[in-house]
Parts: structure tokens; sequence; C-alpha cells
């Protein structure tokens, strides 16, 4: 034990000047002991520490989860849209009124090949025959599947894809021969193309030869069965008058062949016919998904209030539990600020302990969700960014009461509490 | 002593009080201090003595700057400390003087080495700084080997101890002991005494206020203290009278 005097060499570094100057300098807090000061707080509770910061990792986890996910299913489905090009329009006769007929004439698709800027074009027409697995089936049960007449080229212009065996060719269109959209296929049980399988088609057996991928540009067509043209004249003697027409054109001049398509496909009726784009349809659907990011995202922002509040009342808590630490530290000197700072630090440190544990949930749900939906993995950075710097404006704010709360004590009140 | 005392040669007391007045408002307010003279000179070790309710905690408050006297002067090193703005009285602390309570108030989670830089943390110092001067306090206290140990694990005495090394890592001019043996066993009681007597001998200015009278006869000064004024007439008496009174 060593024998000490005051002002002996233990204080060598201490300046030797008056008393009156040397010691009066305000007190003074370094940044680094604040977080000091605030991560001791927190850390002589660690269970209430954990708990209270996870209502804000809830809220920013969903918040940044919900981001990320409709930004991968939006970057998906813009691939898709990419992929499927949006130069493709459909024609459709609209269906009568006005005393039309509501059908196409039988040479429109010649007629609309001949526009200029239409790369392709092909069209269906719905048959009046029920396709049935086979002839012991009730006519009725058609599991909602019907049958068309297809051109060849309808496969090319929808950039459809054959799941197994093969499209329609000129020699098997004019034959019984069929094949089957996605859906059609899934009804019927057809999982594979065997040599010589059959389905009974309007009172005839038809050899299936072809299923197809879907077609996400146009559901309708999975839940068909195809023939050929020729096929469809020589057994049902059916009319091809187009139900619906397929056009494929160059990207630059979509609204400008849109425009003739009308009085070209039925010059007599053209108020009559129907033009869509159906990659209108998918933009419409990423807009439904942008209101369900806005409804997900509201929630997250509830989670994330209640998350405040849940850290507000652990501070006021703190505060009052930790009188007599207020009051000790105003003995060695802090300043009303020195406290007011280190009780706002700790709300602080503990909003961006749950807002950084947030962040990382939240990019690890999108990225296990958005793989095992087989997406694109996007993470938008203001989405880490804004949940981060939300998390941490809560903290503040939430922090705010309690803190000036702790700086007001007097510290003769603390240090007797 | 020091190179400050070269600038002043006649050094100013520790500690002054001067006709302090404390007030609590109420009605009627309620005179805790009644106009307190009091003066204590560098390097004295005095018992400010007197039951419960008498005033003693009042003073130790007034004079360690934690309440404000409604009226009078309190002066410490020189400084006249009434009237300063918070910030300042807050510097005063900081700077000027030394706490040692009954409690002990040790942080929990801090280990003794820690506990005592605290004493400097609102000085500005440099944490490497703290640790080390921190750790020749403890080594003065007889607490070298406690360096690194928690507050849970170690006895109360060996916590007051870690509180007096706190209240002097920072070389205050005075040193102001509230009940220090209050909950300490009597012979944890009697070292914390010793030692206190032995930071005396080596030059501190330390108060000590108890309402323990065995323990204020034991020190060099006694002043009596009863409803809010000194009590002349019993300050010489608190060393003959005893425990029996």
């Amino acid at each position: 034990m060593s024998r000490w005097r005051r002002g002996d060499d233990a204080y060598a570094d201490a300046p030797d000047e008056p008393s009156t100057t040397r010691r009066l300098e305000p007190s003074r807090l370094r940044p680094a002991d604040v977080v000091g000061a605030a991560a001791g707080g927190l850390g002589g509770r660690k269970l209430r520490t954990a708990l209270s910061a996870l209502g804000i990792t809830i809220g920013i986890a969903a918040m940044v989860g919900v981001l990320g996910l409709s930004e991968s299913s939006r970057a998906d489905l813009a691939q898709e849209i990419e992929a499927l090009g949006t130069n493709l329009l459909t024609v459709e006769p609209s269906g009568g009124f006005g005393g039309g007929d509501g059908v196409l004439p039988e040479e429109t698709v010649s007629k609309v090949a001949r526009i200029g800027p239409v790369e392709l074009v092909a069209d269906v027409v719905t048959l009046d025959a029920a396709p049935l697995r086979n002839d012991l089936v009730s006519g009725n049960e058609t599991g909602a599947i019907d049958a068309m007449a297809a051109d060849l080229d309808l496969l090319d212009t929808l950039k459809g894809e054959v799941a197994d065996g093969v499209w329609l060719t000129e020699a098997t269109a004019a034959t019984p021969n069929v094949v089957l959209g996605a859906v059609a296929a899934d009804r019927f049980g057809i999982t594979a193309i065997d040599e010589g399988t059959q389905m009974y088609l309007g009172g005839e057996w038809f050899t299936i030869v072809g299923v197809l991928d879907e077609f996400p540009l146009s559901p309708d067509l999975d839940r068909a069965v195809f023939i050929g043209k020729h096929a469809a004249t020589a057994v049902f003697d059916a009319e091809l008058n187009p139900s619906v027409l397929y056009v494929r054109t160059t990207p630059e001049q979509i609204d400008a062949v849109r425009g003739v398509l009308p009085s070209t496909a039925d010059p007599e009726s053209p108020d009559e016919v129907s033009i869509s784009r159906p990659t209108d349809v998918l933009e419409a659907q990423q807009a439904a998904d942008s209101a369900f990011t806005s409804l997900f995202l509201g929630l997250g922002a509830v989670a994330l209030l209640v998350g405040g509040i849940g850290i507000a009342n652990v501070m006021v808590i703190a505060v009052i539990e930790r009188r007599n630490e207020i009051g000790l530290r105003r003995a060695l000197g802090a300043m009303r600020a020195h406290v007011r700072r280190q009780f706002l630090t700790e709300s602080l440190l503990l909003s961006a302990l749950g807002g950084a544990a947030g962040v990382g949930r939240g990019v690890a749900v999108t990225y296990g969700y958005a793989s095992y939906e087989g997406w694109i993995v996007v993470i938008p950075r203001s989405a880490v960014v804004g949940g981060f710097a939300a998390a941490i404006a809560i903290g503040a704010v939430a922090g705010l009461y309690p803190a000036m709360r702790a700086a007001r004590l007097a510290p003769t009140e603390a240090l007797r509490a | 002593m020091t190179g400050m005392n070269a600038h002043h040669p006649s050094r100013p007391p520790a500690l002054e009080l001067v006709d302090v007045v404390k007030e609590y408002p109420g009605t009627p307010p309620v005179r805790a201090l009644d106009g307190v003279s009091l003066r204590v000179d560098t390097g004295e070790l005095v018992a400010i003595v007197g039951p419960s309710g008498s005033g003693k905690s009042t003073m130790l408050q007034v004079m360690g700057t934690l309440d404000r006297p409604t009226s009078g002067a309190v002066m410490v090193d020189g400084i006249e400390l009434s009237t300063l703005t918070d910030r300042k009285l807050s510097a005063a602390r900081a700077r000027l003087i030394g706490f040692v309570f009954q409690q002990f108030f040790l942080l929990d989670g801090a280990t003794a080495v820690e506990n005592v830089s605290n004493g400097l943390l609102y000085s500005g110092a440099s944490k490497h700084t703290r640790l080390r001067r921190a750790a020749r306090a403890l080594d003065r206290v007889g607490l070298r080997h406690r360096l690194h140990h928690h507050p849970n694990e170690m006895s109360g005495g060996e916590r007051q101890r870690v509180a007096i090394a706190r209240a002097l890592v920072h070389d205050p001019a005075i040193v102001l002991a509230d009940e220090p043996t209050g909950n300490l066993d009597s012979a944890s009681s009697e070292s914390v005494v010793s030692l206190l007597r032995d930071l005396h001998d080596e030059g501190r200015t330390i108060v000590v206020i108890t309402h323990d009278r065995d323990l204020a006869a034991s020190l060099p000064r006694q002043v009596a203290v009863r409803d809010g004024r000194r009590d002349e007439s019993a300050s010489h008496l608190v060393g003959v009278a005893g425990a029996g009174s």
C-alpha cells in the first residue's frame, strides 16, 4: 500500500496552475464515454434490452422484407414482360353490342398479315366440340376445357413452349391430332406423351401429340386443346371465323398498328372489334402488388410504432430504477446535459440494435423467399438505409422524454431514492 | 506542499460556510439550516455530528453543491459556489469535491477499477489515464488485489474502500463522507475509519457526517449540529460524552 499526498506524482499529469483557473474548467464527457456509459446501462439488463429491441426488430424486418419481396417480385415480372415482349396485341370481336354478330370475318388473318409492321399473326377458332378423356365420360364433363382450331404460327406468335411431344405441323394439322394446353393436360391427367394416347373430341378419337407450357400472356389458352384448321373443317365441318387473333408487331409501330387493326379486322363494324395488349394485364398485376405492398408497409409501420412505445416505456422505467446512479453521476460532476445524453444514447443504441437485427432479418426473409420462388433477389438499398434510419429516428423520439426526465432530476432527490 | 501553494502563500480554507440558511418550501417553510457558519482548513479531519433531523445531511448537500443554500455563502478552496450556474456547480463537483456515501453507490456491472475511474469520468481525462489513476487509488486504499473484481464479489468494507478511492481519484480539495460506516460491521467500520485517518495524515481534507458519537469522538475535530444550528455547547462534549450519550 503506497502513501500518497494530494498533488504528488500520482497527479503529475495535472497542470500546476492556480486552483481557481485549473479546477473550474467545465465538466467534460468524451463521446466514446457517452456510448460506454449507455452500453453499460443496457448491458446490465440484457433480457429487457433484447425484448424491448424486439419490437423494433419486427417492425423493421417487416418493412425491409415487404419492400425487398415487392422489388424482387417486380423485377421478376419486369424480366418476364421483357422476355414475352410488349409488342403483342390481341384482336377479338367485342360481342355484338349495337347489332353486330360478334364474329370476325374468316379472311381477317390474311388481311392483318398484310399490315406492314405486323411480324406474325395467328388465330384460334373456338369449336363446338366437347373434349373428353375417353368415350365413357359424359359429354358435360369437359373440365371447362375448350377445343380450338389453331394456326400453325400460334406458338411462335405467343412465344409459347412445348412441354412434351411436338406442336402441330402441316401434316399433323390435317389429321386427327391434338395438342393440349398446360391446364387441359393437367385436368385430363396427361403428364407425358406416350405413343398412341388418344382423347375423345367432339365424338371422334384424336391422337395426343404434344403438351404445351403455360402461356403467361394468354392464360385462356392453357385451358384449351388445339387441333389443326384442316382437321377442324374435315372432321367437324367447322367455319373458321377467328375467335381471337394474336398479332406481333415491330415494337416501335405498335400504337400505329393498334390504330388500324379494328378497321382492318372488320371493315364493316370496326367498333365491334376489341384490341388489347396482354402485357397491360401483367402491368396491372404489378400495380395491384404495389397496393398490397403499401398495406404491409403500413402494418410494418404500426409494429415500429409499437416498438418505439416499448422503448420509451423501458427507458422511463430505467430512469426510475436508476435514480441512485443518476444522483451518483451528478455527484461525480455530470452536468444535466451529460445525463440527458447518456439516456438518449441508451435509447438510440437500443433502437439501433433492434434496427440492425430487423434489417438483417428482413434481408434474410427476402433472400430466402425470393430464392424459393425463383425470383431475382433485389434488396433495395433505400429499404436497408431507410429501415435503419427509421429505427434510429424512433429511438431518438422514444428516448427524448425519459432522457429529459433523467436530466431534470435533482441530485439530492436522486441520491435519496 | 504543492506547486499550487506557491501561487497562494496564504491558502484559503478548504471549505467555508458563512451564515448559511436552507429553507424548504411549505406552510410553514421548513428551515433545515439556520445561519450555519463553519471553516474547515486544508488538511483537517472534521466530524459533523448530530441526531437524525438535525440538519447535518442538508449541510452535506449544501457543502457538496448538491443543493443550493437559500442564503449565505459556500466556498470551497476559496471559490464562492452558492451563486454559480448549474454547469459550474457540476464542474466544482467534478474537480473540487469527492463524495463517500453510506450506500457506496457502486455500479454493479463495473469492476472496482472501472468504478473508481468513474470519479474522473467527467474530467475529460482519457480512459487510459482514468484507469491508471484508478489503479493507483485502489492501491492506496489497500485493494490492489481487487482491481478487476465486481462489487458483488467484495465485502462491505472493501466496497466502501472502493468508494473512498473513487472520491480521491480526481485529487479533490475536500472529501465529504456521509455516514461512511453506516452500513458496515464494527471491524469494517474500524478499518474504514483507520483509512480516513491515514488519508488525513497524508494531508487530505475530510469532513465526515455521522450520527455516531463514538466515531465523531475518535476524529480530531467535532462540530455538533442540532435543529439546523451549530450546537457550540455540545461540540466539545462529544469526545467526553462517549457512547452513553
